[in-house]
């Protein structure tokens, strides 16, 4: 799983350089989240976005990453998802 | 069971990636932010060197995002090895196919469809050279109060450059324009990572496509266009934001209906009212909204930083740049005193209405103490600088009196 992900992961870094590894807090949930955001964006995107959005702020955020973006993400992840970035990363 | 650390670490694939890994990390530093942007941008922003580029502010390596620090903006030009970058989606093209490179023209608002070359580009159509502010729409959002979701710039989203490309307007005449034509749709070479994500695709209306100062651009600063701002041909479209000058710009349509996409209808939209914007996409607007299009007025202190300690007594220059949307600006007020009085700084070089504008005042022999330094920015509209940014979603166009303390001893 996770060495798919890695490969996964180089498949859709920029053209040359890699960019370094980053880490969320690790709390119930950041697998998840990591391995689900981390397909589109590097993970920077989270703690900059903090600590300012609060659960509500994290819900929209995610559902537009779902509904505009596409991301593959099923209602019990994404509850998860929003339930770690608000505990951890929340206002 | 290993971390997912260790596993990137001993993957074939990601062994080969580790040395730039390292050699970047090892130049990362720490840069001081604004006090004002959100707390946790500082567990995230470092200066990062992108291939080609020099040391700028890493906010997002992927899709890359990186701001100019604010010294290399204490100049008319902006070097190119220092200018912004700003990725919305993170498939980015590969050089070697960049090196393949073909305009394709056409669409149902065409006469016919047609192939340019980067040759046939520089050779068949006039070339043309402006100087003009490249401006990301979300410049400053990290300064949003209360914030606002989304990249967190500061002061550096943006630069000032001598572009140097075919004018959009002759590039379409040549194509032939039908009367049902309505925009021109933009696309670029670099894309989403997920098939189901909306790429990054504008559009312009036509009378702004065809308004003579509209570019094609292959040259930068009398360079190529670095890979990470466009190479090998961006759209410039001079007092617009950002968002209009597409890069690794491939495809050119010709609609006869208003583009109908994520890009157009959800992003890059100001509430209506708001904003004094001169320039309306109005096919694109709503009851409710409007896309951004001109740049508004505003500046930036350059020098002295915010929070400096000086010696009092010696001649103290306070500077900076001013710009708008193409108007030209005509004065800027500058206070040392918090805004209890005011005089004008004297105007740099006029590199044409696009662009930047420098500007300066001297303290002679300022005393010991602390100066609240203000700079507010007027165009020939008779616009100027708000005291407080004007509040919208997405945190655009922010604008107001700008303000750095020092203290001198």
């Amino acid at each position: 799983m996770f060495r798919s992900l890695a490969l996964l992961l180089l498949a859709a870094a920029p053209a040359f350089g890699a960019e370094p590894e980053l880490a969320l807090k690790p709390a119930a949930g950041h697998e998840l989240v990591e391995n689900n955001c981390q397909i589109c964006h590097s993970l920077d995107y989270i703690p900059m976005n903090s600590p300012f959005l609060a659960q509500k702020g994290w819900d929209a955020e995610v559902h537009k990453m779902i509904k505009a973006y596409g991301a593959p993400v099923d209602d019990k992840d994404a509850q998860a998802i929003i339930d770690y970035l608000a505990k951890n990363y929340g206002g | 069971m290993l971390s997912r650390r260790e596993v990137l670490k001993v993957s074939a694939g990601a062994a080969l990636a580790a040395a730039p890994a390292l050699w970047r990390q090892a130049l990362a530093a720490a840069p001081v932010l604004r006090p004002d942007l959100p707390a946790g941008l500082g567990a995230v922003a470092v200066l990062d060197a992108l291939p080609g580029k020099r040391p700028l502010l890493k906010l997002s390596y992927r899709p890359p995002n990186y701001e100019t620090p604010v010294s290399y903006l204490d100049a008319l030009i902006t070097p190119n090895d220092a200018f912004f970058v700003r990725y919305h989606l993170a498939g980015l093209p590969e050089p070697a196919e960049l090196e393949k490179w073909r305009l394709r023209l056409g669409g149902p608002g065409a006469e016919g469809t047609r192939e340019v070359t980067l040759d046939q580009l520089k050779t068949e159509f006039e070339p043309v050279e402006l100087t003009a502010l490249c401006q990301c729409s979300g410049n400053r959002r990290g300064l949003a109060s209360p914030h606002v979701a989304g990249v967190q710039w500061g002061d550096g989203a943006m630069g000032n450059a001598r572009w140097k490309g075919a004018r959009l307007k002759d590039v379409l005449a040549r194509l032939g324009i039908k009367k049902e034509a309505v925009e021109v749709v933009m696309s670029g070479a670099d894309g989403p990572v997920l098939e189901q994500t909306p790429k990054f695709v504008k559009s312009l209306p036509l009378w702004k496509a065809m308004d003579g100062n509209a570019l094609i651009a292959y040259e930068m600063n009398g360079e190529k266009l670095p890979y990470y701002n466009g190479y090998p041909a961006r759209i410039v479209v001079p007092g617009w934001t950002g968002t209009y000058w597409m890069k690794h710009i491939t495809e050119l349509q010709l609609v006869t209906v208003p583009l109908d996409n994520f890009w157009m209808r959800v992003a890059y939209r100001i509430p209506q009212g708001k904003f004094a914007q001169v320039e309306r996409f109005t096919d694109q607007e709503t009851d409710q909204s409007m896309p951004i299009t001109e740049i508004v007025v505003n500046s930036l202190i350059t020098a002295p930083g915010n929070g400096q300690t000086l010696p009092a007594g010696q001649p103290l220059e306070i500077r900076g740049l001013a710009w708008d949307g193409g108007y030209g600006i005509t004065g800027v007020e500058v206070s040392s005193d918090g805004g209890a009085s005011w005089g004008p700084a004297t105007l740099g070089e006029d590199a044409g209405r696009f662009s930047v504008r420098r500007w300066s005042l001297t303290l002679p022999a300022p005393k010991p103490g602390i100066y609240v330094i203000l700079a507010k920015a007027t165009n020939r509209l008779g616009e100027s600088q708000p005291n407080e940014a004007i509040a919208n979603p997405a945190g655009y166009h922010n604008n107001p009196v700008q303000r750095a303390a020092v203290t001198l001893t």
